[in-house]
């Protein structure tokens, strides 16, 4: 069996080639590395200046600190760069007129989405992957088990699937790529910044209601702790720190006998899960306006904006225009 | 091979296909005219399954665009009037992508590609990066790539606009190549002239409404009731175009240094009285004939006009 073909096929093929045949993508890696080389010489620093290193040597829990503090950073580069990699992969060949000719041909739906999300997600691990030396700068001051490395880099495969499948989802639904890009630039933040925010908001209303209320009978934990299990950086914390899950539930600090329902990044992995499945399959059924049978296409009639078609027509008139001029 | 009933299609309140009716057997080549925004992208796209029509069917080689799509896909080599090509490919690498994405084999893909790269004189480009190609060559390598799978149907959205002259030709003399191979194409343009000699049958579309449609010398027929006839006298043309405008038959009359244009609305017999009426009257005529009307006449005549922005 050819296993080339089976694994790779032809869209695949493609974003591959022309991925890696643009500088851009050499610079991409090169500057990435940079600037989390930049902010690791920076950690260390700040460590060596701050007392830590003023005995001479940095310990392994100082060595730790600086592990979550570049794997926090790292996961704030991803959810910048995913969307950029990946908010115009549909939006993009309809911009150059090239995805009307990728969809008169044999190429179903799933595999040109598919494929070209993987395309762009390998890209971005091989960049996450050329990070892995900076990281061996914590490794030598030790603290770290492999396992913890393991983990967090599966976490961000997770991060770069959720932020990647919206970016193709909105690739799919908006024309204009900058729309797309914003769009899931927007939605990031929504993960990344609100669930945060609304969560110490949250907390801080509950446990000053408890606290009002003065009485010591008051439930142990509360679910106001769900909300961060959809924060990145809860669920990222919870995997360095299977203690940090429990200490989000409670209203009481002092109180340690409630645990957590449930691991934050578990929450996380459950929920997003399904918002990735969703996304791709909305952009699988959205990218060709004509499927199979008649019952997809009431519901896509239904659904489809008309005023969509309108811009594309009127698009295909100015394109007339320009070419004219 | 085409079949095309009461298709419609409407953009909110706009109503871009109305009722459209067309029915094209194997191995004709179909010219698609009319003016910008007539109609005929959208057919096209329909048929290409890109676009769902509002209502009524289409469908290539038996199989329903909206029904089969993945079937009529196989059937049919679909060229944009606007397209992109992948820059960074080079000209055979393009192909293959193609090629591949039609579920071709490699090994057939080798054999193939060189030949169409033949076809479209583009063997000295096998190896150039589509980046460097011009304009043309970018066309013709656009129409090997509809060819890859070789097709039954070709759809081809004004092949030819933005191309030189030259380069009109060329794409022209592919065209005839590809009729003389049986494939079934439907052609929109707006260089008529040119499609004249190879189009078999023509159908004119004008805000969504198919105006007319058949042969193209039916057509051609059809319209004579309305011929133009040149008369070059050896003097008194003024005097002459005074005396026709007062004839039977005769709508307008134009005179100028190339001689008098009568527009004529009779038949051969009244013509020929008309010549005997005007050398008669002491005229020494030099030439008497009917002018020939090509096809941007008779698109002309149908659109009324209205769609003389449309031959730029």
């Amino acid at each position: 069996m050819d296993w080339r073909r089976v694994l790779i096929n032809p869209v695949m093929d493609k974003e591959f080639r022309l991925r890696m045949r643009t500088s851009r993508s050499a610079v991409t890696v090169f500057a990435y590395v940079l600037v989390m080389g930049l902010l690791a010489m920076g950690i260390i620093y700040v460590m060596m200046s701050s007392g830590a290193g003023l005995s001479g040597r940095i310990d392994p829990s100082t060595s730790r600190v600086m592990f979550y503090a570049l794997s926090i950073a790292q996961l704030v580069l991803i959810a910048f760069m995913t969307p950029a990699l990946t908010a115009g992969v549909i939006s993009g060949e309809r911009e150059k007129q090239t995805l009307n000719m990728l969809l008169t041909t044999q190429q179903s739906s799933s595999t040109i989405i598919l494929s070209k999300l993987v395309s762009s997600l390998s890209f971005m691990t091989l960049v996450i992957l050329a990070t892995l030396p900076v990281y061996s700068i914590a490794f030598l001051y030790g603290g770290v088990a492999p396992k913890q490395l393991i983990f967090v880099f599966l976490f961000y495969l997770f991060i770069m699937l959720l932020l990647g499948s919206l970016g193709v989802l909105f690739s799919t639904l908006f024309k204009r790529t900058i729309v797309a890009v914003i769009m899931t630039y927007g939605v990031g933040l929504v993960i990344f910044l609100l669930t945060g925010i609304i969560y110490l908001l949250a907390m801080g209303v509950v446990q000053a209601n408890y606290y009002a209320a003065g009485t010591v009978t008051a439930p142990d934990y509360s679910w106001v702790g769900f909300i961060l299990g959809l924060n990145p950086a809860g669920a990222l914390i919870s995997i360095f720190e299977p203690s940090f899950s429990d200490s989000v539930f409670l209203t009481r600090w002092s109180s340690q006998q409630a645990g957590a329902p449930i691991q934050l990044w578990q929450q996380f992995l459950l929920v997003y899960s399904v918002v990735i499945v969703l996304a791709l399959w909305l952009a699988i059924r959205y990218i060709r306006p004509v499927r199979r049978t008649r019952v997809k296409k009431r519901l896509q009639t239904d659904w489809e904006p008309q005023e969509q078609e309108q811009e594309q027509e009127q698009e295909h008139e100015h394109g007339r225009q320009r070419n004219k001029q | 091979m085409i079949e095309i009933r009461n298709l419609t299609k409407t953009y909110g309140g706009f109503e871009a296909l109305k009722s459209v009716n067309i029915s094209i057997s194997k191995g004709t080549v179909f010219g698609f005219v009319g003016p910008n925004g007539a109609g005929k992208s959208t057919t096209m796209s329909i048929l290409a399954t890109l676009l769902l029509p509002t209502s009524g069917t289409a469908s290539v080689g038996g199989f329903e665009v909206t029904e089969q799509p993945h079937e009529v896909r196989k059937r049919i080599g679909y060229m944009p009037d606007f397209f992109g090509v992948y820059d960074q490919f080079r000209t055979t690498e393009y192909l293959h992508f193609y090629g591949a994405s039609y579920g071709i084999p490699r090994p057939d893909r080798e054999k193939l590609i060189p030949q169409l790269l033949d076809l479209v004189n583009l063997s000295d480009k096998r190896d150039a990066y589509v980046d460097s190609l011009s304009r043309g060559m970018k066309q013709r390598l656009c129409l090997a790539r509809c060819l890859v799978h070789d097709p039954d149907v070709l759809i081809l959205d004004e092949p030819a606009s933005g191309l030189d002259p030259r380069a009109r030709i060329e794409m022209r003399e592919i065209l005839k190549e590809l009729k003389l191979m049986g494939k079934t194409i439907i052609i929109s343009s707006h260089i008529l002239p040119e499609l004249a000699e190879m189009v078999d049958e023509i159908g004119v579309i004008e805000h969504g409404e198919m105006v007319a449609q058949g042969k193209v010398a039916d057509i051609q027929n059809r319209l004579r009731v309305k011929r133009v006839l040149h008369i070059r006298v050896m003097d008194r043309g003024d005097e002459l175009a005074a005396m026709l405008r007062d004839e039977r038959h005769v709508s307008q009359v134009l005179s100028d240094e190339t001689g008098v244009h009568v527009h004529f609305g009779g038949g051969d017999a009244e013509q020929a009285q008309l010549l005997n009426k005007v050398i008669g009257a002491g005229y020494g005529v030099v030439s008497f004939h009917e002018a020939q009307t090509n096809l941007e006449d008779v698109f002309l005549e149908i659109t009324k006009g209205g769609a003389a922005d449309g031959l730029a």
